[in-house]
């Protein structure tokens, strides 16, 4: 029981460059048989552990079906993710995890499934369009809405190209600032939001972003008719213990880490609209 | 239970009982001006005749020709550190030559210790710290190790300070649950009760005297003054609607331009559990330390994430810490994270008053 907060040995099979700051590493536990028991859902994340360095909260991207690795992509802006992105592939660090409450897999069957993200807030939503994709006939429309501030800040291109070409799946991408060859959408991610085809009443949403972004992403939807409590929200503070215990993830009474990252936006709607919560 | 009266000048025996048990012995001492806990082997060590002065950012200690060695309100330090430790390493690291990490947790301190004069402030703030630390499903397992090996012997409060407001937050001043040992102080004694076995088991060892009536409502009287003596107060028992319902309160403003942001509030509050992950490595290369320390949401670190300082102000920082304490703990703990113990107002370099900012923000609402 002492090993509560006890991170495990594991190696970095693969390293993936997405974009010149942000790197997915693809990951196994070093003890074959903790391997077998790892489990976890989409939209959870697990604390990595630098050797010296210390512990960060990542979000899994890989999909929960295969036990082969688990995937973390990293943008490189901190002390830890930075010493990450030093990894090589053969290096080992310490994954502790998962934890929190991933997105409403259940809840989504049988419905239209809007999926908003911005910026790297397509990490932890990746699963999803891949669980998604690969149960289409539990699902209605799959729409997936993406929006960067620069189009350089992209990744997973080919993945959008990819989707955008399977039935019932809309793929709508807006940068804030384009560039040559830029295939998509440039302006606000929100200009986007007329066209998606969704029907407000049998559609349940999955948003990941900067809060900024998903407030008015949010405020989109309602007047769409869109019902609160079929809003997700994947939600982001500083999280140094994953357990609930150390009060830095708090938002409002929520601890982050434990009750969420994904919230009912019912749940956290009046907290949402003030600043420095 | 009441078992019996403790005449003064056998308090030794007490202490005696407890080393017998296997008890190291914690209880008040002056240090550098105030009373805190500290190793204790002989009463002796405690501090008789002391009484305290604070106020809004004061406190000072006054040597009297008392007898009585509990006759003060509490100083800084609270029964925290002595479960909920300041720093506490978690784990270490051990980095292999084949460049593998290898993990060894590191095993929670386990020594009996018995504290001595604790105050009914404090006995809540311990129930409130248990219940965030010990909830299920998994507990911590430091602080379970270090709870498990705790006595507790209880002082009902008699003198408590112009800071004080626990009737207010209905915490004290009596002990009413959470001690092995509780004890009145009067001039020539001390009543004693035994809140546990353990408790009982220490007490049948002091040779307690019957206890007189007149001794018993002597206790009782001491009790009421102390009750009497406050004038502290929170407007009402849960706040939680009342400060969500102003987080835009133009008060925060007013409050955040006196608010030195110190973190010295949360450091002396007995229930703030807010800790930091901090890694040491060390000087060989070879091994890594991974210790849990106090933090403060008071820091610009706290709320730092993917270079963005969520509560970048100090106005956002105090309005953190106040609907958190006397607001969201509802919501995780079901109740308010505030005992009454005042140390936050007599510590606040600039006198802030945790009773009357609530107060300000939450005018007109009324206890439930």
């Amino acid at each position: 029981m002492n090993e509560l907060l006890l991170p495990h040995e594991a190696e970095v099979v693969e390293r993936v460059n997405e974009s010149p700051t942000i790197f997915t590493l693809r990951l196994q536990f070093c003890d074959q048989s903790k391997h077998a028991r790892y489990r976890f859902t989409p939209g959870q994340f697990n604390m990595l552990y630098l050797y010296g360095v210390g512990e960060v909260p990542i979000s899994v991207v890989s999909d929960p079906q295969d036990d082969t690795l688990f995937d973390h992509t990293i943008r490189a802006v901190g002390r830890v993710t930075r010493g990450l992105a030093q990894l090589r592939v053969g290096d080992r660090l310490g994954i502790r995890g998962p934890y929190g409450h991933g997105w409403p897999l259940r809840e989504a069957e049988g419905r239209d499934v809007l999926i908003i993200t911005g910026g790297l807030g397509c990490a932890p939503a990746v699963s999803v369009i891949n669980y998604v994709t690969r149960r289409r006939q539990h699902f209605g429309e799959l729409v997936i809405v993406q929006g960067v501030k620069h189009a350089d800040d992209l990744i997973w291109a080919e993945r959008y190209r990819r989707w955008s070409t399977l039935e019932h799946t809309q793929v709508l991408v807006a940068a804030d600032v384009g560039n040559t060859l830029w295939p998509w959408h440039v302006g606000r991610v929100t200009d986007l939001f007329s066209q998606m085809h969704i029907d407000p009443r049998k559609t349940i949403v999955m948003m990941c972003g900067p809060e900024g972004m998903m407030r008015i992403a949010v405020d989109r939807l309602r007047e769409r008719g869109i019902d609160d409590s079929a809003m997700w929200l994947s939600m982001e503070r500083s999280m140094q213990c994953a357990v609930g215990r150390c009060g830095h993830c708090q938002f409002g009474g929520k601890f982050v880490c434990r009750d969420g990252p994904v919230f009912n936006y019912a749940e956290i709607k009046v907290l949402l609209s003030v600043r420095g919560i | 239970m009441e078992t019996g009266f403790l005449p003064r000048g056998r308090f030794q025996g007490l202490l005696d009982a407890l080393h017998r048990a296997g008890y190291r012995c914690f209880g008040p001492q002056v240090r550098d001006g105030a009373i805190v806990y500290a190793a204790v082997s002989a009463s002796e060590d405690l501090p008789q005749g002391m009484r305290d002065h604070q106020s809004p950012g004061y406190y000072r200690l006054e040597r009297t020709s008392s007898l009585r060695y509990f006759g003060w309100a509490n100083g800084p330090q609270a029964l925290k550190p002595l479960v909920f430790a300041p720093h506490e390493v978690l784990w270490r690291a051990r980095r292999l030559p084949d460049g593998g990490i290898e993990f060894s947790t590191e095993p929670p301190s386990t020594d009996k210790l018995a504290v001595i004069g604790v105050r009914a402030c404090d006995l809540a703030a311990l129930a409130l710290q248990d219940r965030h630390f010990l909830a299920a499903p998994q507990s911590d397992p430091h602080y379970a190790a270090r709870r498990a090996r705790l006595f507790v012997v209880a002082v009902h409060c008699s003198d408590p300070s112009d800071t004080c407001f626990c009737v207010s937050t209905g915490d004290g001043p009596q002990a009413s649950a959470g001690f092995d040992l509780a004890l009145s102080e009067l001039d020539d004694g001390f009543l004693v009760e035994s809140g546990t076995a353990l408790g009982a088991g220490v007490a049948a060892a002091l040779e307690l005297e019957v206890v007189s009536a007149e001794a018993r409502a002597a206790a009782a009287r001491q009790i009421e003054a102390a009750r009497e003596r406050q004038h502290r107060r929170l407007p009402s028992r849960n706040l939680r609607a009342a400060l969500f319902a102003n987080l835009e309160h133009p008060r925060w403003e007013d409050v955040a331009g006196r608010c030195l942001a110190c973190g010295n509030c949360t450091s002396v509050c007995p229930t703030c559990f807010c800790h930091a992950g901090i890694e040491s490595p060390g000087l060989s290369g070879e091994t890594s330390m991974h210790a849990r320390a106090w933090d403060s949401c008071f820091t610009q670190g706290h709320s730092y994430i993917n270079s963005v300082t969520v509560r970048s102000d100090t106005r956002a920082r105090y309005r953190q810490w106040l609907t958190h304490k006397l607001g969201s703990w509802h919501e995780q703990f079901g109740r308010s994270g505030c005992v009454g113990c005042g140390r936050c107002i007599s510590w606040c370099p600039v006198g802030i008053d945790i009773t009357e900012e609530a107060g300000a923000v939450c005018a007109g609402a009324a206890d439930e």
